[in-house]
């Protein structure tokens, strides 16, 4: 009778593909979960999917033409990424833009900062199953697209930010208008939190989800809002202020149990800061000119290059070869809102550059999605990538 | 002439029959109406809290887009995935739909308008709701596809969960109205409605819907964000339309149980001369719309519960607390002599 066999059954772990087609993979993120029921085991990103060779693209394009492809890398926040290029570039050719085209573009990158927290916040709303956030959040952002479109002619990807200053002036009353909407966004980030900030909902669904302690952000090379939701206050705008950002105040927004819920925190907070930094770009700006006066690296006018010879050629010069750039390289990084954006830069003497190394930010954030949602819920996941910030654009690059 | 037509259908047993299909016929067209309709004030008043204009294209104010939607729906292609098991896959749809319609016959829309005045009305009721759940179940197996089957898994510990805890509160009505028949309920509330000495457990009723109904905060069987469309995602055209109509025929008959039991169903909220001047079933139908606005406000105001979250609030909060209220109910009406038929 004893001859009744106990058998032991090892049920495998099964997995499924998260993606590239998911809602909630924030573009074409593939990622294989080993899932026990619905606890993770085991989240394995693939990237490669949005990949389009930008770091060998650059090697064959002048610094100038270079510029738009950092607009796609990641589309969420242009400017600021443009700005490490433009950042590089002049560090190797030993100029500096004058005082007003600093101040632009401290003013566009702050923008393009509650450009991107915006989508950002709305989208991981989204993730967690709010869905007006989202679109509370897209008609706010669409007065900060008008904006950009007003000083640089597109709505996205900018080619704003030139070495040596930014491309244009701004239109008359642009400031104008950036300033009363400064004063009535306040209002509408009260709105957004009334959704979700004190919702207990919200709350149980962020709340100690993919906590992420100090030491380990370090490890994991975070910047940014992640890395700052963990403890560590650091800033690359205080820390090594590029531009005007050493003229401003500002607070750097730190939270400490590094979960989900203080990521979302966080970004809020630093969208109020750069509204400040937005009000006081407003205030100290003044008249003046928006780029280098060197005609070796900045373009001439239209009007000027209908009177002066000279005008034109090099206008002609710049737009076919080039300038070149002396040998040398650089890393300059800026506080992209997603956290430290660097471009490692290596000039050879010509009008190309050599190599144009990218540190995307998300990339590191990444890696990291493993080990955050490990023993997590499948929804959790959702969570964790919306409160990273991922784009694929500069992760893939 | 008439007095022999109304004779042949009152008492000759094909006349009866006759009879039934018209009532069924006068019940299922509306509410199939009202279905379409629900999609689009879902639309619409969604479109209001988000800022933006909602179906505004087709007819005026986009008032045929349902029928646009219906269209669309019938003229797509069925895709069968090759891995799917054929007859349960079709049939899936088609379960929860009869099942939606099928609970109709028991709700009164004024005194004695119902199609089947039954004496166990709200066990019926409780029945048909319950098996629609094996609607999403065979739609999540039958898919062949992990996304569909983690919806259907979700949705089967959902719906047993939240079930139990409404069993409570119906039993908690059971008491105060004395009778299973869903008539005799409504007559029940004629002084005071049962949302006011029953307050708590009118909440939790409402909850329970939502959750029954796969609302939102409660989606997880669809989980757009997290199982991308759970158990209907591998489904397109007419057989995802038969879902979707399932769906939001429930969120009507949820409400309209709602309705019977908490609101008063047909009766005016005041029993005197200018609410009594309106016909009983309009009363029911407004009480039915604001249940079901303040289905579409919550779905468009909070994010989604995780599956463990849900649970948690059904079986460690729901439950004792409507356990208890029960408990307290029937000892109150026994010490103070208020059972009815005692």
């Amino acid at each position: 009778m004893d001859e009744i066999a106990t058998r032991t059954v090892e049920i495998d772990s099964h997995s499924i593909n998260f993606g590239p087609q998911h809602p909630a993979a924030h573009g074409v993120l593939r990622l294989i979960l080993e899932l026990d029921g619905e606890i993770v085991e085991r989240a394995d990103p693939h990237i490669g999917l949005l990949h389009r060779g930008t770091e060998k693209l650059i090697e064959h394009k002048t610094y100038m033409q270079a510029v738009p492809y950092f607009d796609r890398l990641d589309y969420v926040s242009p400017m600021c990424e443009e700005h490490a290029f433009a950042l590089a570039v002049e560090k190797l050719l030993g100029i500096a833009p004058p005082d007003r085209g600093q101040w632009i573009r401290v003013l566009f990158a702050e923008i393009t900062r509650v450009l991107n927290h915006l989508l950002n916040l709305t989208t991981y709303a989204l993730d967690v199953g709010a869905i007006t956030p989202a679109l509370w959040g897209f008609e706010e952002r669409e007065k900060l697209m008008e904006f950009h479109e007003a000083a640089s002619g597109a709505r996205l990807h900018a080619n704003y930010f030139r070495p040596g200053g930014v491309s244009k002036d701004l239109p008359a009353g642009l400031t104008d208008r950036i300033g009363e909407w400064a004063e009535t966004f306040p209002k509408f980030m009260d709105d957004l939190e009334t959704l979700l900030t004190g919702n207990r909902i919200w709350k149980q669904r962020t709340v100690d989800i993919g906590v992420f302690s100090a030491e380990q952000a370090l490890a994991w090379g975070f910047s940014g809002p992640p890395l700052r939701a963990s403890g560590v206050p650091w800033d690359l705008r205080r820390s090594q202020p590029y531009d005007k950002y050493a003229e401003v105040e500002f607070n750097i927004p730190v939270a400490r149990n590094g979960d989900c819920y203080d990521r979302y925190l966080v970004r809020l907070a630093e969208i109020r800061e750069s509204l400040k930094i937005i009000r006081q770009c407003l205030a100290k700006m003044k008249p003046g000119p928006v780029k280098v006066e060197d005609r070796k690296f900045s373009p001439p006018g239209r009007s000027e290059m209908k009177r002066s010879m000279e005008a034109l050629i090099h206008h002609f010069k710049l737009y076919t070869e080039g300038y070149h750039v002396p040998a040398g390289s650089t890393y300059s990084v800026v506080e992209t809102p997603k956290g430290e954006f660097g471009v490692y830069l290596v000039a050879d003497g010509t009008n190309k550059p050599y190599r144009c190394k990218i540190r995307s930010t998300g990339f590191a954030f990444l890696q990291a999605v493993d080990v955050m949602a490990k023993r997590h819920m499948l929804a959790d996941v959702c969570a964790i990538i919306g409160s990273l910030d991922i784009v694929f654009g500069e992760i893939d690059r | 002439m008439i007095e022999s037509v109304i004779d042949f259908l009152l008492n000759d047993p094909i006349g009866i029959v006759i009879l039934t299909v018209i009532k069924a016929l006068a019940l299922l067209v509306p509410l199939l109406i009202a279905v379409a309709y629900l999609t689009y004030a879902e639309r619409k008043v969604m479109a209001a809290i988000q800022l933006r204009k909602g179906p505004n294209v087709v007819g005026w104010f986009g008032l045929l887009q349902p029928f646009a939607d219906a269209i669309k729906m019938m003229t797509k292609e069925t895709v069968i995935p090759s891995g799917a098991n054929r007859v349960l896959f079709v049939m899936a749809p088609m379960l929860t739909f009869v099942l939606a319609m099928l609970a109709w016959a028991v709700i009164p829309m004024n005194d004695g308008w119902a199609i089947a005045n039954i004496n166990v009305g709200i066990l019926y009721l409780f029945a048909i709701s319950s098996l629609g759940v094996y609607g999403i179940i065979i739609a999540g197996w039958s898919s062949n596809s992990k996304y569909a089957f983690l919806g259907a898994m979700r949705s089967a510990a959902q719906m047993v969960s939240y079930e139990v805890s409404m069993g409570f509160v119906l039993v908690t009505v059971l008491l105060c109205a004395g009778s299973l028949n869903l008539t005799d309920i409504v007559r029940a509330q004629t002084k005071v409605w049962f949302f006011i000495p029953l307050f708590p457990m009118f909440v939790i009723f409402f909850i329970s819907a939502l959750a029954e109904t796969n609302r939102a905060p409660f989606d997880l069987p669809e989980g757009e964000s997290e199982i991308v469309a759970g158990f209907f995602v591998e489904y397109s055209s007419m057989s995802f339309g038969l879902f979707f109509l399932g769906e939001y025929a429930n969120m009507i008959l949820m409400s309209a149980m709602t309705a019977i039991l908490f609101l008063g169903g047909w009766l005016p909220p005041l029993n005197m001369e200018p609410f009594t001047w309106v016909p009983g079933p309009i009363w029911l139908i407004l009480k039915i719309c604001a249940l079901l606005f303040t289905f579409i406000w919550v779905r468009a105001t909070f994010p989604r519960y995780r599956y463990d979250q849900l649970m948690r609030l059904g079986w460690k909060v729901f439950l004792p607390f409507s356990l208890g209220w029960l408990v307290l109910t029937a000892g109150v009406l026994m010490a103070l002599g208020w059972l009815p038929n005692a």
